[in-house]
């Protein structure tokens, strides 16, 4: 049982940026534009979040990570913008642009470090986001110590995120609307909605929500940007997105399911009924997990009718 | 008509261009007549680290030869690992009297390149390349990871704590010298202590070192080392922010110094590192090359007897008394005293 205690929060932190990566793929995919660059995005704003908490740290310790964190975010609307203009108004083929963001961003980055700090990484920042506990709650047997001890608060944002999406595109007219530009944009068209614009709103959110996961992923988990430091989390996250179906929820789930079989990894070897496995069985055990699970509970994952196909007026 | 303001205009480009070769000719110093290249990985001559140390390692030789940057000594940058060929041909084109690459990235590309040309001199930093003109500079570092085992091993001691860890990248000899040299030089100062193993099966993935790192310290480490490249950032984070808390716990570098990555405020969770000093490889060799002893086709050992590996020159977190235990620890194990096992104690 404490094994599992201390297994559960290192798997939150590893769950939160998968997820709120997912949930930015959530908002895209169902406007109907397929992002596959939600790792590049994650790098942009990993870079952008690092970049300025290093700068403001010297002069505001305490809100710089924080001011990271917004930046990311900001920065990943930005260069969603790439994606949004290419595959909505030039029709671009949704996942060549998408790949196109993907190998953009790892040079972009280290380009922007090189001028920016003369080498190809960021400089190291002294903190980021620290783990925090929550007095009072703590104290609640066995949950608090799940939930509330020694937790960074980008878990408790990515919590707030999943039920800001579940209210956002199931229960708002935005949603409505955002949802049936996915399933059937003509029909969204004839009713006077504005596909574009819907489209539009549904990447850049996608882009804000990336963004803020790759910042939250870097300051959390590393002391700087360095190319290496998404390694495949957006990917993961596109997973985690299928996996869950496109549904907050489904989200929520996968990805943290997705944390725990990462932990598990490291903690087989002291699990006596799994201690008799190579070690390479346990790195590769958070994949084979998500590809068994998919193969058992997925059935059919129907994902938004018009995802990836270039929106025509005319077509009936 | 327009051809020839064309013509006109290249006449114009290549007489500017003329004049400048010319300039460029007139001799500056007395020299020796010795050409070195580096070609770096996509890493960069500043990445703080293997590219920056041999590039440091080549400017010092070319500067105690009055050699001149950018004509005798330079370096190419490789934007992606495409170029590593075409990188290492155009030095090899150019006739350079020494070609210097660092990493094992290089291992294919210059086993290629050594075969192309049978005449030039390459040297290869941290793997071994098996041809007649090529010079394998590897190091000991179970010696150096020895020494900061025995750095750890002190610190624990003085300070109560009986638990220590190893982060490992991926388990294969390589990296299992690191763990082998740490566990033998805890050992050596404090037998009573327990050593965690953990190798999380990646090189450039903080989350993961973070996540083992924490789960060493839940289990009471209180000194971690890793061998572990990008994912050890991980480990540094989470050292930093138990040390900034109150919860000291350390870290050790490794490569280079990493005393700069694990600043928190003015002080630093970083205790020392276990450095390979590719400079002092590149410098060796250059050297050697230089006075016509290229040792081709042979692996040179950079370990404490040639201060191939070792422990930064400064050390702000190490008391003055376990520096120089340490120090006489490497200087046994320099003069062959102490043997240390590359395999680690199953």
């Amino acid at each position: 049982m404490s094994i599992i205690l201390d297994m559960l929060p290192i798997s939150f932190m590893f769950a939160a940026p998968i997820i709120m990566a997912a949930l930015g793929g959530l908002f895209s995919e169902r406007s109907g534009i397929v992002n596959i660059a939600l790792e590049g995005i994650m790098m942009v704003g990993g870079f952008a979040g690092a970049a300025l908490t290093v700068v403001l740290e010297p002069v505001m310790p305490g809100m710089a990570p924080w001011i990271g964190l917004f930046v990311g975010m900001a920065a990943g609307v930005l260069f969603s913008l790439l994606h949004a203009v290419a595959s909505i108004n030039f029709k671009a083929d949704q996942v060549v642009s998408g790949t196109a963001l993907n190998i953009l961003a790892t040079g972009l980055t280290v380009y922007l470090a090189q001028i920016f700090f003369n080498q190809q990484r960021t400089r190291t920042f002294s903190a980021g986001l620290r783990k925090m506990s929550i007095e009072g709650l703590r104290d609640i047997p066995v949950l608090g110590q799940i939930f509330f001890e020694d937790i960074y608060p980008t878990f408790f944002v990515m919590i707030l995120l999943v039920l800001g999406t579940w209210f956002v595109v199931f229960k708002t007219p935005f949603g409505l609307r955002l949802r049936a530009c996915g399933e059937h944009p003509q029909a969204a068209a004839s009713m006077g909605i504005n596909v574009y614009k819907m489209r539009y709103a549904g990447v850049m959110i996608s882009g804000a929500l990336a963004g803020l996961a790759g910042s939250a992923m870097v300051l959390t988990q590393d002391i700087q940007y360095t190319v290496t430091s998404i390694h495949g989390t957006g990917f993961i996250a596109l997973a985690s997105l299928i996996f869950g179906k496109w549904s907050p929820w489904g989200v929520l789930g996968a990805g943290m399911f997705f944390g725990f079989a990462q932990t598990l990894s490291y903690y087989a070897k002291d699990i006596s009924f799994l201690a008799w496995l190579p070690n390479e069985a346990f790195y590769i055990l958070p994949y084979v997990l998500t590809i068994v699970a998919l193969i058992m509970f997925a059935g059919k994952t129907v994902g938004p009718k018009a995802a990836g196909e270039i929106y025509d007026q005319g077509k009936r | 008509m327009k051809y020839r303001t064309i013509l006109v205009a290249l006449l114009a480009v290549a007489l500017v261009f003329t004049g400048c070769a010319k300039k460029d000719a007139t001799p500056v110093v007395e020299k020796p007549e010795f050409k070195v290249g580096l070609v770096t990985d996509i890493g960069g001559i500043d990445d703080k680290s293997f590219n920056q140390g041999t590039w440091e390692g080549i400017v010092r030789f070319g500067g105690a030869h009055n050699l001149v940057q950018g004509t005798d000594y330079k370096y190419l940058q490789s934007g992606a690992e495409a170029d590593y060929v075409p990188n290492l041909s155009a030095f090899a084109d150019e006739k350079l009297d020494l070609i210097i690459a660092p990493g094992f990235l290089f291992e294919m590309a210059m086993g290629e390149v050594a075969d192309s040309f049978p005449e030039q001199k390459f040297m290869i930093i941290d793997t071994v390349v098996q041809k007649p003109n090529v010079v394998s500079a590897t190091f000991a570092e179970h010696e150096g990871s020895f020494l900061v085992g025995v750095a750890a091993g002190l610190q624990a001691k003085a300070d109560g704590k009986s638990v220590l860890g190893f982060l490992g990248g991926m388990q294969f000899p390589l990296i299992e010298k690191f763990q082998a040299g740490f566990e033998q030089g805890v050992k050596a100062v404090y037998p009573e202590a327990t050593i965690l193993v953990d190798y999380a099966g990646d090189f450039g993935a903080p989350d993961k070192g973070q996540a083992l790192a924490q789960k060493q310290y839940k289990a009471g480490a209180y000194i971690i080392f890793h061998a572990a490249g990008g994912t050890g950032n991980g480990m540094i984070k989470e050292a930093k922010e138990r040390s900034e808390k109150g919860d000291i716990r350390w870290a050790i570098g490794v490569d280079k110094d990493q005393y700069t990555d694990g600043q928190y405020g003015d002080k630093s969770a970083v205790l020392t590192s276990m450095m390979k000093r590719v400079d002092v490889a590149a410098e060796t060799v250059s050297q050697m090359t230089l006075d016509g002893q290229f040792p081709g086709g042979t692996v040179m050992v950079f370990s404490l007897k040639n201060n191939g590996v070792g422990i930064p020159d400064s050390n702000p977190n190490l008391s003055a008394d376990i520096i120089s235990q340490v120090n006489e620890y490497a200087q046994k194990i320099a003069s062959g005293e102490l043997v240390v096992s590359e395999i680690p104690a199953k």
